[in-house]
């Protein structure tokens, strides 16, 4: 995945190594045999690297599975702390972004500099929208102590008509101490799976910052599209992920 | 400037189709709606199916994980072009969500056959 | 012992090693430190884990030193909790994992396939660097005072029972497990998108085939451990409770996380010594590879297959009775496979010409040790007897009879057999054949001993023990002294032999894969030309029609 400096689009032909003349074009590295070669191969490292993410996540999502289903009363209650309205924007935030990509990628498989430029800008902002929109989230989760392991406090779920905005909307019954508890582990789920992937996230949006200099640059307009395709992999696995976050998340039970 | 030999840029399988705006535009509007309805659902009861004694399943989070994977479903197939490209990717796509399922689902399984009352 | 022998090598007297290889392309430290050469990185990851498997062998010699007496005498309980959980993180995640595949397949998968190079130069010099990394911080945490749980993290002993550098040696582990997924993806994309025309998977050596099949178990099992020390990181930074019974955590969890990769990981050991047993039991019988198709499916099998059987580590650990009976069962269904290739091993040499040159030797213990150590695994796999044996010395002497009777033997039969190839010159043959065989001895006095203790009852990882157990002990300690010698003879003879050795030649085995038809030690780029593959496997006429074409050119 490999994103060179696009000095000319000449063929470079290269004289006798061991007597053999080969062509080939600049952005091609010599150990492949073709540009075609070199593109395959380079994807299906990308899907590689996505299957090692695939099973990454994996192992919180069984975690998170195990303790919802016993602790159940526990998630429910925990979940109506989070607000519909941030998750359901950030998720509309994130689907447009990966929209934006995908259409940064036909810009550059159709040369289009400025348009593609304008692509990966607007993926990178929505990037950022989405993760402003995790800090508002999380600053109310430390707000209200509601972070497991810094002075965590299971009053909203003891006495739920502390906590007027929650209750007024879902009318809770006040927990059992012992499940209250648990409430705790809930968050600590959320922010382990909502922070991986907000880091992920921010690794994507830096190497956005870069791709939209080296698009302005006009380096993967010339036919080598393979670092944005590439790149476009990674975002939409993203995606994916939060795709699946978010029912887990925030929409365990609203009734 | 264009090169015209063997070795000029050539399309790879799966460069060979480009994907279309409009398409991306539909995936968009069927994933926006399908996060609509995903909302909506949750604030419905939609009951449970009672499979055998002792054994139940509640419809809101089968619901749920069925617009989650069916929204993937799009994303994978349409945005990371997998409709268009190599048998191979196909392949490493389900051997990763294959290896996943494994990984949750006999986990799962032990906890779901002991009998601590809690499941 | 039979006088015969293969080898082939060309006259001393006017032979030289060429003057255009990979060594001498380009000179200086930078050259090495920078390279994208997979066989300079082959060569850096040689000297690597060398370096490691000797701490922890070293470690070993201090567990052995402490269990000649049945009292706790030489160090204290807790430092021997130390040394052995040391030992068993570095001979895994810092030799046994990394052994073949970084070293002989990152050297040789390339040139077996007729490729230039890996498909991710760079991504193999980083897995190095990040080996690199794991391995300074795993020694910095043995001086800093080590960990002390066991190379297994058992929850909830290691997220709240102790206070030793579990941290430190979690994220060691961490960034070695993404040195070995890098290593894996990379040669999963070279074996699908590199093979040199007419070189099709069912031309491939088996080699490639059993590097391939441990790959998809790096790429895909590694995470899941990654995600395991991530949780145990949390667990003991902030204390939530994931782990924790008392805040309604599951202990349980981990384990599960974490065998899920372990186990997986066990083939990821084993398999690329299958694949160097492969090649060298056909070069020393003169025979194609009997069932090469049942060998190359078998390979893919242990690693599917693998994925489904991890909690047979979890048997006494509460999991539930369903689980016990499944996993039980997929367990026997693992074993198929591995048994598979010792059968047509068995039937490769038969009838076959053999001789006994040292990879040979070597290979001859791996079937030998592997399949005892296989067959016991057998009895760990039935939950009913694992109950008795499992904790107990019997595991000991089981894993290290398929990892050190087995991958080891492997990994130092592969190192003898390609070891020409590498360094252009020859191993001296009968000291080596000498250290074999001292391997070999030392190996089972001091690992047979140990199934009879953990049948009568000693436990692992005990640094004291009822007086009743010594003789056996003191058996297991005075082999692993031979063993030593046995391991430290090679490290002479073959340094010895980059100055001393006698010229190889191509091909001084007469060997049929691809790697052995140029020049040794190869050029940077492996061939002249890409290779044009027209042959079967293993293909030993052919081999006779290049001599001829030769001969009758010359």
């Amino acid at each position: 995945m490999s994103d060179s400096q696009v000095v000319s689009n000449d063929v470079v032909v290269h004289g006798a190594e061991a007597g053999v003349q080969h062509e080939h074009l600049p952005y091609q590295r010599h150990h492949f045999e073709t540009y075609a070669q070199q593109n395959d191969a380079t994807n299906f490292a990308m899907w590689l690297f996505l299957l090692t993410e695939i099973m990454f996540f994996g192992g919180l999502f069984t975690a998170y599975l195990i303790y919802r289903n016993w602790y159940y009363p526990a998630f429910v209650q925990a979940s109506h702390q989070l607000q519909i309205f941030w998750g359901t924007a950030n998720t509309a935030v994130l689907i447009t972004s990966s929209f934006t990509m995908a259409m940064g990628v036909w810009c550059a498989e159709m040369k289009k500099k400025s348009a593609l430029v304008l692509c990966l800008t607007l993926t990178f902002v929505l990037g950022l929208v989405f993760l402003g929109i995790k800090f508002i989230e999380y600053k109310e989760k430390y707000d209200k102590n509601h972070i497991p392991g810094f002075h965590y406090s299971m009053q909203s779920f003891l006495n739920p008509q502390s906590d007027p905005e929650v209750y007024n909307e879902y009318h809770d019954k006040p927990l059992s101490f012992d499940m209250a508890r648990h409430t705790e582990l809930y968050f600590f789920l959320y922010f382990a799976m909502t922070g991986m992937h907000a880091l992920h996230m921010i690794i994507g949006i830096a190497i956005l910052g870069y791709m939209i200099f080296r698009a302005q640059a006009g380096a993967y307009t010339t036919g080598h599209v393979t670092f944005v395709e590439n790149f476009g992999l990674y975002w939409h696995f993203v995606d994916i992920i939060w795709i699946y976050l978010f029912p887990l998340l925030y929409l365990i039970s609203r009734h | 400037m264009t090169v015209h030999n063997d070795e000029s840029i050539e399309e790879h399988e799966s460069h060979h189709h480009i994907v279309s705006p409009r398409i991306y535009i539909t995936i968009l509007l069927a994933l926006l709606v399908g996060t609509a309805v995903t909302v909506w659902a949750s604030y419905v009861d939609l009951g449970e199916w009672h499979i055998l004694p002792g054994i139940t399943l509640f419809w809101n989070p089968v619901v749920a994980l069925a617009i989650a994977a069916t929204k993937m479903i799009l994303v994978v197939l349409f945005f990371m072009h997998v409709k268009y490209s190599t048998k191979l990717t196909k392949l490493t796509v389900g051997a990763g969500i294959f290896t996943f399922i494994v990984l949750v689902g006999m986990t799962l399984s032990d906890y779901m056959t002991r009998a601590w009352g809690r499941w | 012992m039979s006088t015969n022998t293969i080898v082939s090598l060309p006259d001393q007297s006017t032979a030289r090693i060429p003057k255009m290889n990979f060594i001498s392309k380009e000179k200086g430290l930078l050259s090495w430190l920078l390279t994208g050469d997979h066989k300079r990185i082959a060569i850096l990851y040689l000297v690597s884990i060398t370096f490691f498997f000797f701490i922890g062998g070293a470690l070993a010699g201090l567990i052995r030193l402490e269990l000649l007496t049945p009292q706790s005498d030489l160090m204290a309980t807790d430092t021997y909790n130390k040394v052995f959980t040391m030992h068993g993180i570095i001979m895994i995640f810092f030799f046994l994992v990394p052994s073949v595949p970084a070293t002989i397949g990152n050297f040789f998968i390339p040139m077996m396939i007729g490729a230039k190079d890996l498909a991710l130069p760079k991504i193999n010099l980083l897995s190095w660097y990040l080996y690199i990394v794991a391995g300074i911080l795993a020694i910095y945490t043995m001086a800093a005072g080590g960990v002390d749980t066991g190379w297994t993290f058992t929850t909830p002993l290691s997220t709240h029972y102790l206070n030793t550098h579990v941290l430190t040696t979690g994220i060691a582990i961490f960034i070695a497990g993404f040195s070995s997924i890098f290593t894996g993806l990379n040669f999963i994309v070279t074996i699908h998108k590199m093979r040199c025309p007419g070189m099709t998977w069912f031309r491939l050596p088996l080699f490639v085939w059993s590097n391939y099949a441990a790959s998809i178990l790096m790429v895909l099992g590694t995470p899941v451990l990654a995600i395991a020390i991530v949780l145990v990181a949390l667990e003991r930074v902030f204390g939530i409770g994931v782990f924790d019974p008392t805040k309604g955590g599951d202990p349980l969890l981990f384990q599960h996380l974490f065998w899920f990769y372990s186990h997986p990981a066990v083939y990821i050991m084993i398999l690329p010594g299958m694949g160097v047993i492969s090649e060298t039991i056909s070069t020393f019988s003169r025979k194609r590879v009997f069932g090469y198709t049942a060998v190359a499916f078998s390979s893919v099998a242990i690693a599917v297959f693998g994925f489904f059987v991890w909690a047979h580590h979890m048997f006494i650990m509460g999991i539930s009775n369903y689980s016990m009976l499944v996993f039980s069962l997929l367990t026997m269904l693992v074993a198929v496979p591995s048994a598979i290739k010792i059968f047509n091993w068995a039937f490769t040499l038969y009838k076959g010409s053999i001789t006994f040159e040292t990879p040979m030797l070597y290979s001859f213990g791996f079937m030998g040790l592997f399949t005892i150590g296989g067959l016991t695994g057998v009895f760990l796999g039935s939950s009913g007897t694992d109950i008795h044996l499992t904790e107990t010395y019997f595991i000991v002497a089981h894993f290290h009879f398929v990892m050190v009777g087995g991958m080891l033997m492997a990994f130092l039969a592969g190192i003898h057999f390609w070891w020409p190839k590498m360094t252009g010159r020859m191993y001296p043959e009968k000291i080596s054949q000498f250290a074999a065989v001292v391997t070999f001895i030392g190996f089972n006095f001091t690992f047979f001993p140990q199934f009879i203790l953990g049948t009568l009852g000693m436990p692992r990882r005990y640094a004291s023990y009822p007086p009743e157990f010594q003789v056996l002990n003191v058996f297991s300690t005075a082999g692993a002294t031979i063993l030593g010698v046995g391991y430290l003879l090679p490290l002479l003879y073959l340094t010895w032999s980059l100055k001393y050795g006698e010229i190889a030649g191509e091909n001084p085995w007469q060997a049929t894969g691809l790697e052995w038809q140029t020049q040794s030690p190869p050029l940077t780029e492996n061939y002249p030309a890409i290779p044009v593959m027209d042959h079967e496997a293993y293909d030993y006429e052919w081999l006779e029609g290049q001599k001829e074409k030769v001969a009758s050119v010359g």
